[in-house]
């Protein structure tokens, strides 16, 4: 526990007299302020510097970075030495697209830039309005348009020849946009004073969040074809999907729930005061100062929820992990598998981190 | 108008005391209900009709038959012998062996690395940031694929390295040394529990003298006592053993010591790192949101710096973390079942073999969905008590 007397909070010695070089000032305060601190910081350097120079050694000294196609001998012959990014252009096109016919493949890359374009408008708070969910709705039928295709001389690609980037994307954004209805609906109803209405909230959502993602998954991909009517198959990845909003719902309905408790008293005095429905109440005067109220968690709930969506890995469905996992079966390429994640764990950081620079930002400028 | 004008008689209502509100609730509430029995009952009656088409008998007496499944690594004893409900019951021992264990690593390391965070050390405080900003924007089955990846590539026992003498890291996984448990350990081990049951009642009766006049009363000879003393006593009586075991290679495996196979190492690994994140940042956010003026008060009282963390700003930091902490430790729990992606057998992965072998789909997701509901209430519960215990008393 030595670091707890370093910690910035507690009054140390008066602060030392501005001299010398700021350079200097500044490593004899940040690095070196005391002797354990000076000791530490050289430690850390040591440590430091050598798992940035081993990573270098073997990420880009002793690399190899492209073979001749399918030929992973140059990648053997360095194995253990260095990384074998020679995977990477080999297979990125099965990573990113799954089982898409190749020539068809910028449909759905088209589809994914669409989807990150619709990302960023919605961050845009002066799009804030309701023109916003009317880009959704078209976005997302375009989205829709471009992967099945089928009209306007795309042909028709069914559903389980879809896979990667895409389907993650789809996943993602289809349980938040089903999801979050469903959610506000559960926090109203959480709330309400009706007991019937309220019971079945409650049972939903602590039904939900008790049990693992993996469970519902599961219940989606095996007890699914049990609960429909003989003869009525539903695909695969829709069962996923229905799995993954109705999991959404109930993670989204209890931060939604908090935004309403934030929203003072006297709102819904007033809102009632004007003899307004309960439905105008909600849409006109809570919901917007609540969901307002609870911005930043709902992004941290989005950033779990878009990790969470590679679970669908367990029950086979081709999103960016399960490809990046397919794509390396090839018994070629088995042994380079840490090269894979490690490109597909950049896909993934970037969009989380990106949201939650955008979190972060949003909790400094909030203010009321 | 006069107030004294006598008023109107109220105009009879069709139904009685039902106001118009209270019948539009009524109204909403029956339709809600009435689309969930709707629905219910229609899943109901379709899983009835496919059941008996295909032949499914319900009910939990499969339980009672031969498992047949082989589990690597469990904590209970097993074998394909057994039945389907011990084999749970082995499922839910290793679900608890990751859980209990991963919770505890969890906690540690989260609270160095959040501590680290507000380090006055910027080569420290950056490096604590760093590993909670990657580790929390990756999906945590990709750390955990990652980490057994890892773990399948490490040498053959043969060529096991060895960190420390007596640690072994291969293939196998990781081999420690250890104490081999028996009765007469356990025994040392209960008086030890004891004890502490023991202390806890002797310093709440300390704390109330105090109260009482004043004086303060030290606890720890009671607690050296009670807890090391009074156990090493029965230890010495009984003559029991301590003799460390290490581990040794023999022929192509280890002998003796303890061994987390890979899959748990990887799950435990995978569990703890990506946990330990969010822990570390609800304990800098805890830390934080204790007042500067708290220290500079305790401070101005000179205060040693370790009562002064004890007694002033670890109780109200508490206050702020505890609640977050809980939902971590029950994601950690949940997250838990991510064992079934690498073979680990929990209390998951034993429920879907049993799925597959036995097509008791809607007994096995039942009795995951039983077990995770139970761990979560009982993580609730007890978290919610101590949070109660250590809430702000206000008068």
């Amino acid at each position: 526990m030595t670091a707890i007397s370093d910690m910035p909070d507690v009054p140390r010695a008066a602060r030392r007299p501005q001299v010398g070089n700021p350079m200097v000032r500044w490593l004899r305060a940040n690095l070196f302020s005391s002797i354990p601190n000076g000791i530490l910081t050289i430690v850390l350097l040591a440590v430091l510097a050598k798992g940035v120079i081993s990573f270098v050694q073997w990420g880009i000294a002793s690399a190899v970075w492209l073979t001749p196609v399918n030929d992973s001998s140059a990648c053997r012959a360095v194995r253990g030495i260095g990384a074998c990014w020679a995977v990477i252009p080999e297979k990125y096109r099965f990573i990113l697209f799954g089982t898409y016919p190749f020539d068809e493949q910028w449909r759905p890359a088209l589809s994914v830039v669409l989807f990150i374009a619709l990302f960023y408008l919605s961050t845009r708070r002066a799009l804030w309005r309701r023109e916003l969910v009317f880009i959704w709705i078209g976005a997302l039928a375009l989205i829709s348009v471009l992967m099945w295709g089928g009209v306007l001389g795309l042909s028709f690609v069914s559903q389980d020849r879809w896979g990667g980037l895409p389907v993650t994307l789809i996943l993602a954004t289809f349980g938040l946009a089903f999801g979050f209805p469903l959610g506000i609906l559960v926090a109203l109803g959480r709330r309400s004073k009706l007991p019937a209405i309220r019971s079945l909230s409650v049972l939903y959502v602590e039904l939900i969040r008790g049990v693992p993602l993996v469970s519902l998954l599961f219940m989606a991909s095996v007890m699914f074809p049990l609960f429909m009517p003989s003869g009525f198959n539903i695909d695969k990845l829709l069962r996923a999907q229905i799995a993954i909003i109705l999991f959404a719902g109930a993670y989204l309905a209890e931060v939604i729930r908090g935004g309403l408790q934030a929203v003072p008293r006297g709102q819904y005095e007033a809102a009632d005061a004007l003899g307004l429905s309960y439905w105008r109440k909600n849409r006109l005067i809570i919901l917007p100062q609540a969901i307002r109220h609870v911005i930043p968690p709902l992004v941290n709930t989005f950033i779990a929820f878009f990790k969470d969506t590679s679970l669908v890995l367990i029950i086979g469905i081709f999103d960016l992990l399960t490809t990046a996992k397919t794509a390396i079966i090839d018994p070629a390429w088995q042994q380079f598998s840490v090269e894979v994640y490690i490109f597909v764990a950049a896909i993934y950081f970037v969009f989380c981190f990106a949201m939650s620079r955008y979190s972060r930002s949003l909790e400094a400028t909030s203010g009321r | 108008m006069t107030s004294d004008a006598p008023r109107p008689p109220p105009r009879r209502r069709f139904f009685g005391a039902f106001g118009r509100r209270e019948l539009k609730g009524l109204f909403w509430q029956v339709l809600v209900v009435g689309i969930a029995v709707a629905v219910v009952a229609f899943l109901w009656s379709n899983t009835v009709t496919n059941l008996s088409a295909r032949r499914i008998t319900t009910g939990f007496a499969f339980l009672g038959r031969e498992a047949g499944m082989p589990i690597a690594d469990s904590l209970l004893a097993y074998s394909p012998r057994d039945t389907y409900l011990w084999a749970f019951v082995v499922g839910v021992a290793n679900t608890l062996r990751v859980a209990v264990i991963g919770i505890v690593l969890a906690t540690i390391l989260g609270t160095l690395i959040g501590i680290s965070r507000l380090s006055a050390n910027w080569l420290l405080s950056r490096l604590a940031a760093v590993y909670v900003e990657t580790l929390r924007d990756i999906p945590l089955l990709l750390q955990l694929l990652f980490w057994y990846v890892l773990m399948q590539a490490l040498p053959a026992a043969r060529a096991a390295w060895r960190p420390v003498e007596g640690v072994f890291l291969s293939n196998r996984g990781l081999i420690l040394p250890a104490i081999p448990f028996g009765p007469p350990q356990l025994a040392v081990l209960g008086t030890a529990v004891l004890g502490c049951a023991v202390f806890y009642v002797v310093r709440r009766w300390l704390v109330a003298q105090q109260m009482r006049d004043g004086r303060p009363r030290p606890a720890w000879p009671f607690a050296v006592a009670l807890v090391i003393a009074l156990p090493a006593l029965v230890s010495v009586l009984l003559g029991v053993s301590w003799r460390i075991e290490w581990p040794q290679l023999r022929g192509f495996n280890f002998v003796g010591g303890l061994t987390l196979a890979p899959e748990y190492f990887a799950l435990l690994i995978a569990l703890v790192t990506y946990t330990s994140a969010f822990i570390a940042e609800i304990v800098r956010s805890g830390i934080q949101s204790v007042p500067r003026g708290q220290w500079d008060a305790a401070n101005a009282l000179g205060l040693r710096r370790s009562f002064m963390l004890r007694q002033i700003i670890l109780p109200q930091a508490l206050r702020v973390i505890v609640p977050p902490m809980t939902s971590q430790y029950l994601n950690l729990t949940k997250n838990s079942s991510l064992a079934v992606a690498i073979g680990y057998q929990d209390v998951v992965s034993i429920a879907n073999t049993t799925l597959n072998q036995t097509g008791q789909a809607i007994e096995a997701i039942a009795l995951i969905m039983a077990v995770f509901l139970t761990i979560s209430l009982g993580i609730s519960f007890f978290m919610n008590w101590y949070n109660a215990r250590i809430a702000l008393v206000e008068r």
